[in-house]
C-alpha cells in the first residue's frame, strides 16, 4: 500500500500527514505513521474538543490532581483520597456488546488503580434504543451481562448506574462506565517516566492483533453498514489477569517501588510509552522485540497499535527491578522489562537490534489541536415552540400513574442491579434503588455517595440547560443522600464534531455544564469525550453524563430515598411549575420529545441541596427523594413501592392535576419526616427560602390522592417492579 | 481464636472476611497464601468467595488443586474448623470435602440479593446459638449457586443433620418460589458428617454488621465462637 493510501486507511488527513513530516524532518515510516494515527485520533487527542474542554473549572481546594492524568483525584479528609472517572466504550459494545462492556469496565478499573487506589465502586450509565427493538434487547442483555462478567470478577461492586431507552440511540447504543477507587493520599503515582535511567516493564497478558486500530477505527468514525465487519477490532477481556494486576500493583506501591505506572488502553503500548515520557519529560527506548506475543510473526506496528487489554506499564529504578519482577512473579503475572527512560524528548523503538521508530513523544502525545466551526441547528425554534398545554389530559389519572410506573425510563432497573455484585468489599450503606449510593469508608466516620446522570431529551431541546441541569440533578441525588457534593467526571457523548450542528451542541453543553460546576464549586476532576456516536448519519442526543462525587462527614447521616414508617409527614421541597416539555409524560402519553425543558434558578437549587445537607445532618429526614422524570408522581409512587407503606396526600395548587403530578420542574425533592422533627425542618427551610409544601402523611397500603385517585400499594410494585423483566422477554404491552 | 483466610488467586471476598473476623468479631486473623502448605496454629480456616482462576473452568475446580487444599484437607480431617463461602463452598466441593456439586443458576444469570435462609439444624459449631427455623436474612451473590446432589446421598445427608440452610420466605416456609438458583430442596448450605466443616452460598460476612442491611450472619461466626468456647 502506498503511503498515501495507508494514513487515510488510518483516518489521518492529508494536513496531518504533512504535520508529521514537518515535525520528524522526514517521510514516517509505517512504524511511526501507525504511532501518530492512533495518538493523533479523536479518542487520544481531543483535537476537537480541546479548545472548549478548557472552559472547565478544574481547580479547587480539594483537587489533589485534575485532569491530565489517568483520573482526577480529590482529598475526601482523614488522610484518604478518591479516584474517580468515567468514560465510554460506545461503539466497540455496539459491535460486540458482551466484550465491549466488559472490556469498558477493565480500561476504567485499571484508570483507577494506575493512580495508586484500590477501586471501591463502579457505575454504569447506558442508553440505548426502544426496548420493542429485538437488536436492543440483545444489545442490553450483553452488556449488563459483560460488566457483570468483569466487575463481578474483580471484585467490585457495581453499585449504581441509569438507563434509558430512546429511539435516538437505536443504532448507536452509549455504554458509559465510571470507576472510584479510594487510596491513602501518600500512595497516589502518576503516569510519568520522569528519571532518566529507570526501567520500564511490561506487566500482564501478552499482545496480540486484537483490538489493532480501536481508537482511530472504532471510535472516531460514524456508524455505517460495515460497522460489523469492525468486530475483529473489539477486544476479549480478561478479568483474572486483570484482578492480579490490581493486588500486584498495589502490593507494589505499598512497598514504595514505583516512580510511575500507566495502563494501556486505547493506543496500546504506543500511548503508555509516548504519554509518559511525555508528562515526565524524559525520552525512552523501547525494545519492542522483547514484547511478549500472543501470536508469532507480529509485525512492530502491530505491537506499537495492539490494544490488548490487562496489560501495565511500570516504572521503577534498577534497584528496585529483582522485587517488582518478584510480586509480579507471585501473582502469577509476566514482566518483561523493556524500556530505559532517557535524557531529551526522543521516543525511540528497537526491533532485534535495529532502530524501527524514532519520534519526539511531547509531539506524538500532544498532537493537533483544531477550532471548529459550531452553527445553532435549525430543529431547535421548531421543538421549542411545542405547547404541551395544547394536549388533552389523561382521563384517569390513577391508570395514568400505573402507566408512567411501567415505563422502560421509570419502572425499577432490579434486574440489571442483581446481576451486578453490588456488595462486595462490605462498604455499600445504601444499596442500589436509592438516589445515590452511598459507600462507608473503612477506617474513617466519613461516607462517598455516587451518581450518575443525564436526560438526554432536554440536552437535545436545549443543550446548554440541559447540561446544567445534568449538574443540578446529579448533585441534588447525592444530596438526597446527605452528602455535599465535591467533584464530578463527565462523559461527553455527541455526534460528528466537523459537522457545526453537533459541535454546537457540544459547545453549548460544556458552557452549560461550566456553569453548573462554578455554581456548585464541583471542579471536573476529568472524563472522556466521544465523539462520532452516529449511525447513518443520524447523531445520537448530545448527552454529557456526570458523574458526581458527594462526601458524608458521618455516614450515620445517610438517608435513603424510600418511605420508611408510617405516621410520617411526607414533605415536598421546591415549588412545582408548568413544566411537561421534554417530560417522560409527553413520550409515554403523546411520543413526544418537544417542547421547552423545565427551566433552572441555579439559587434556589443551591439552597435546595443546602436544606436536604443540612437537615440530613440534624438528623430530621426519615427519607429524601429527588423529583426526575415522572415528577412528583412517581417519586411518591417509588417512596412507597420501595419503602413498603402508603400515604395519603393532598395536592393544592393552582395547576391542573396531571401538571402537578407530572411536571418535571427542577430543584425539587420529596421528603417524609417525623411529626417531631417538621418545625426543625421547616426552620431549616425557611431559612435558606426553600418552599415547603406538607403533602400529607404515611400509612396504609395504597398511595391516596385526595379527591384524584387511590392505587394500590401491590397494584403499584407489580408494574413497577416486572415492567422491565417483561419488556426484555420481548412481551408487548 | 485464630482465623487464617485463604488467598486464592482470583479471590476477591478474602479482605471482607478478614475485616469482618478482626474488626467484628475481634479475634486474630492472617491472610493464609494458596501456596502455602502448612496451617498449623489455626482455628478456623475460612476458604471465601470469589472467582478463584476467573472460574474460567468449571468454579473452584482449579483452586482445589492449590497447594494449601491438602494442608486443608488434613485440617479438617483432624477436626479444624472450615467455612467455605460462595467460591469457597465451591472449592469444599470439589475437592470433596462436602458432598454434591453446584450448576448454573437456572435462571442462567448471575443473582445479587438478600434472600431468606432458614436453619435446619442447631447440631452443628456453626448454629448452635440459633434457633431451628429461625430465619436469617443473608445476601448471595453467584452465578453457579444450583446445588445438587443424588437423591440417596442426599436423604443421608438429612439422615445425618447435614442439611444446615435452606432458601425460605420470610416467614420460613421452604417453597420452590424462595429458592433463588434452583437447589435441590432449596439447600442453602451443608456440613460434613462431623459438622467441622461448612460450605454456604450466602454470604455471612455481608450480613455482619446493621448498616450493611442485616447483621444475621453473626450467629453463625458467634456460634462457632461459642462452640470453641473463644473469648469475645
Amino acid at each position: 500500500m502506498a503511503l498515501a493510501e495507508l494514513y487515510e486507511e488510518l483516518g489521518l488527513t492529508g494536513e496531518e500527514y504533512e504535520r508529521i513530516r514537518e515535525i520528524l524532518g522526514r517521510e514516517p515510516n509505517n512504524v511511526e505513521l501507525g504511532m501518530f494515527s492512533v495518538m493523533w485520533s479523536e479518542h487520544c487527542s481531543y483535537k476537537s474538543s480541546k479548545e472548549q474542554l478548557r472552559k472547565l473549572p478544574t481547580e479547587g481546594p480539594r483537587i489533589l490532581m485534575g485532569p491530565g492524568e489517568n483520573a482526577g483525584v480529590v482529598d475526601i479528609g482523614d488522610g484518604l483520597a478518591v479516584v474517580f472517572k468515567l468514560e465510554s466504550h460506545n461503539h466497540p459494545s455496539a459491535v460486540e456488546p458482551f466484550q465491549g462492556a466488559a472490556t469498558g469496565v477493565g480500561g476504567i478499573v485499571r484508570d483507577i488503580f494506575t493512580m495508586g487506589a484500590r477501586p471501591i465502586a463502579g457505575l454504569d450509565p447506558l442508553r440505548f434504543g426502544s426496548l420493542e427493538s429485538p437488536r436492543t434487547r440483545y444489545l442490553f442483555d450483553g452488556v449488563v451481562a459483560g460488566i457483570a462478567s468483569y466487575g463481578n470478577c474483580l471484585g467490585i461492586p457495581t453499585v449504581a448506574g441509569d438507563v434509558y431507552f430512546e429511539e435516538a440511540y437505536e443504532e448507536n447504543p452509549l455504554i458509559n462506565v465510571m470507576c472510584a477507587g479510594i487510596m491513602p493520599k501518600d500512595r497516589l503515582i502518576l503516569g510519568r517516566a520522569s528519571e532518566p535511567g529507570s526501567v520500564g516493564i511490561l506487566i500482564g497478558s501478552s499482545t496480540g492483533r486484537d483490538g489493532i486500530g480501536g481508537v482511530s477505527v472504532l471510535a472516531s468514525q460514524e456508524f455505517d453498514e460495515t460497522s460489523a465487519a469492525k468486530r475483529p477490532s473489539v477486544q476479549v477481556g480478561d478479568p483474572f489477569t486483570e484482578k492480579l494486576e490490581i493486588e500486584a500493583c498495589l502490593e507494589m506501591l505499598d512497598r514504595g517501588l514505583l516512580l510511575g505506572l500507566q495502563d494501556l488502553g486505547g493506543a496500546g503500548l504506543t500511548c503508555a510509552t509516548c504519554e509518559t515520557a511525555e508528562r515526565g519529560g524524559c525520552g525512552m527506548d523501547v525494545d519492542i522485540s522483547k514484547v511478549p506475543q500472543r501470536e508469532r510473526g507480529m509485525e512492530p506496528i502491530e505491537i506499537m497499535m495492539s490494544e490488548s487489554q490487562e496489560r501495565m506499564f511500570a516504572l521503577c529504578s534498577e534497584a528496585d527491578l529483582p522485587e517488582v519482577l518478584g510480586i509480579c512473579e507471585k501473582w502469577g503475572l509476566d514482566a518483561t522489562p523493556l524500556a530505559k527512560v532517557t535524557e531529551g524528548d526522543t521516543l525511540r523503538l528497537f526491533w532485534e537490534g535495529e532502530v524501527v521508530a524514532e519520534v519526539p513523544a511531547s509531539a506524538l502525545a500532544q498532537g493537533p489541536e483544531y477550532h471548529r466551526d459550531a452553527e445553532r441547528p435549525s430543529y431547535l425554534d421548531e421543538v421549542a415552540s411545542f405547547d404541551p398545554g395544547r394536549l388533552p389530559p389523561p382521563e384517569d389519572l390513577g391508570g395514568a400513574v400505573l402507566r408512567m410506573l411501567g415505563s422502560a425510563n421509570i419502572c425499577s432497573r432490579r434486574w440489571v442491579y442483581e446481576q451486578y455484585d453490588h456488595m462486595v468489599r462490605v462498604n455499600t450503606v445504601v444499596l442500589p434503588g436509592s438516589d445515590a449510593a452511598v459507600l462507608r469508608v473503612k477506617g474513617s466516620r466519613r461516607a462517598i455517595a455516587l451518581t450518575c446522570d443525564c436526560n438526554g431529551r432536554y440536552c437535545y431541546l436545549d443543550p446548554r440547560l440541559g447540561a446544567e441541569i445534568a449538574v443540578a440533578e446529579s448533585a441534588r441525588n447525592v444530596a438526597c443522600s446527605g452528602a455535599v457534593p465535591i467533584a464530578l467526571t463527565n462523559c461527553l457523548n455527541f455526534g460528528n464534531p466537523e459537522k457545526p450542528a453537533i459541535f454546537w451542541q457540544f459547545c453549548e453543553s460544556v458552557e452549560g455544564l461550566a456553569e453548573g460546576c462554578r455554581q456548585l464549586e464541583t471542579p471536573v476532576v476529568g472524563g472522556n469525550v466521544s465523539f462520532y456516536n452516529e449511525s447513518f448519519g443520524e447523531a445520537i442526543y448530545p448527552t454529557p453524563v456526570i458523574g458526581m462525587l458527594g462526601l458524608l462527614e458521618d455516614e450515620d447521616n445517610r438517608v435513603v430515598s424510600a418511605f420508611k414508617r408510617e405516621g410520617d409527614h411526607v414533605v415536598l421541597l421546591g415549588d412545582t411549575r408548568d413544566e411537561l416539555g421534554g417530560s417522560e409524560y409527553l413520550k409515554v402519553f403523546h411520543a413526544e420529545v418537544a417542547g421547552k425543558p423545565p427551566s433552572l434558578d441555579w439559587d434556589s437549587e443551591k439552597a435546595l441541596q443546602k436544606c436536604l445537607v443540612q437537615a440530613a445532618a440534624r438528623g430530621l429526614l426519615t427519607s429524601a427523594h429527588d423529583l426526575s422524570e415522572g415528577g412528583l408522581a412517581v417519586a411518591l409512587a417509588e417512596a412507597c413501592i420501595i419503602g413498603g407503606t402508603g400515604a395519603h396526600v393532598d395536592l393544592v395548587g393552582v395547576l391542573p392535576p396531571h401538571v402537578t403530578l407530572f411536571s418535571e420542574s427542577q430543584s425539587r425533592a420529596l421528603v417524609s419526616v417525623a411529626p417531631s422533627m417538621l418545625a426543625d425542618l421547616q426552620d431549616v427551610a425557611g431559612d435558606l427560602g426553600v418552599p415547603l409544601h406538607v403533602l400529607g402523611t404515611t400509612g396504609g397500603t395504597a398511595l391516596e390522592v385526595k379527591g384524584l385517585f387511590e392505587i394500590g400499594l401491590d397494584d403499584m410494585r407489580d408494574v413497577y417492579e416486572t415492567s422491565l423483566e417483561k419488556m426484555i422477554a420481548g412481551a408487548h404491552h | 481464636m485464630k482465623f487464617g483466610v485463604v488467598v486464592f488467586p482470583g479471590s476477591n471476598c478474602d479482605h471482607d472476611c478478614h475485616y469482618v473476623i478482626r474488626e467484628v468479631l475481634g479475634q486474630d486473623v492472617d491472610y493464609v497464601w494458596h501456596g502455602s502448605t502448612d496451617v498449623r496454629g489455626y482455628d478456623c480456616l475460612v476458604l471465601p468467595g470469589g472467582f478463584s482462576y476467573g472460574d474460567y473452568l468449571r468454579t473452584g475446580a482449579v483452586a482445589r488443586f492449590s497447594p494449601v487444599m491438602k494442608a486443608v484437607e488434613e485440617f479438617a480431617a483432624a477436626g479444624g474448623y472450615v467455612i467455605g463461602i460462595c467460591n469457597g463452598f465451591q472449592i469444599l466441593l470439589e475437592a470433596g470435602l462436602l458432598p454434591g456439586a453446584m450448576m448454573r443458576n437456572t435462571g442462567l444469570k448471575f443473582v445479587c440479593r438478600f434472600v431468606d435462609i432458614r436453619v435446619e439444624t442447631t447440631s452443628t459449631p456453626w448454629t448452635n446459638s440459633a434457633k431451628v427455623g429461625e430465619v436469617l436474612s443473608i445476601p448471595i451473590a453467584h452465578n453457579e449457586g444450583n446445588y445438587q446432589v443424588p437423591p440417596d446421598a442426599l436423604e443421608e445427608m438429612k439422615r445425618r443433620g447435614q442439611v444446615v440452610f435452606r432458601y425460605s420466605s420470610p416467614e420460613g416456609s421452604v417453597l420452590p418460589e424462595f429458592c433463588p438458583n434452583g437447589s435441590n430442596e432449596n439447600i442453602a448450605g451443608i456440613c460434613s458428617r462431623e459438622g467441622n466443616v461448612l460450605g454456604m452460598m450466602p454470604h455471612p460476612e455481608r450480613a455482619s454488621e446493621a448498616e450493611l442491611g442485616s447483621s444475621d450472619g453473626l450467629v453463625i461466626w458467634n456460634s462457632l465462637l461459642a462452640h470453641c468456647g473463644a473469648s469475645v
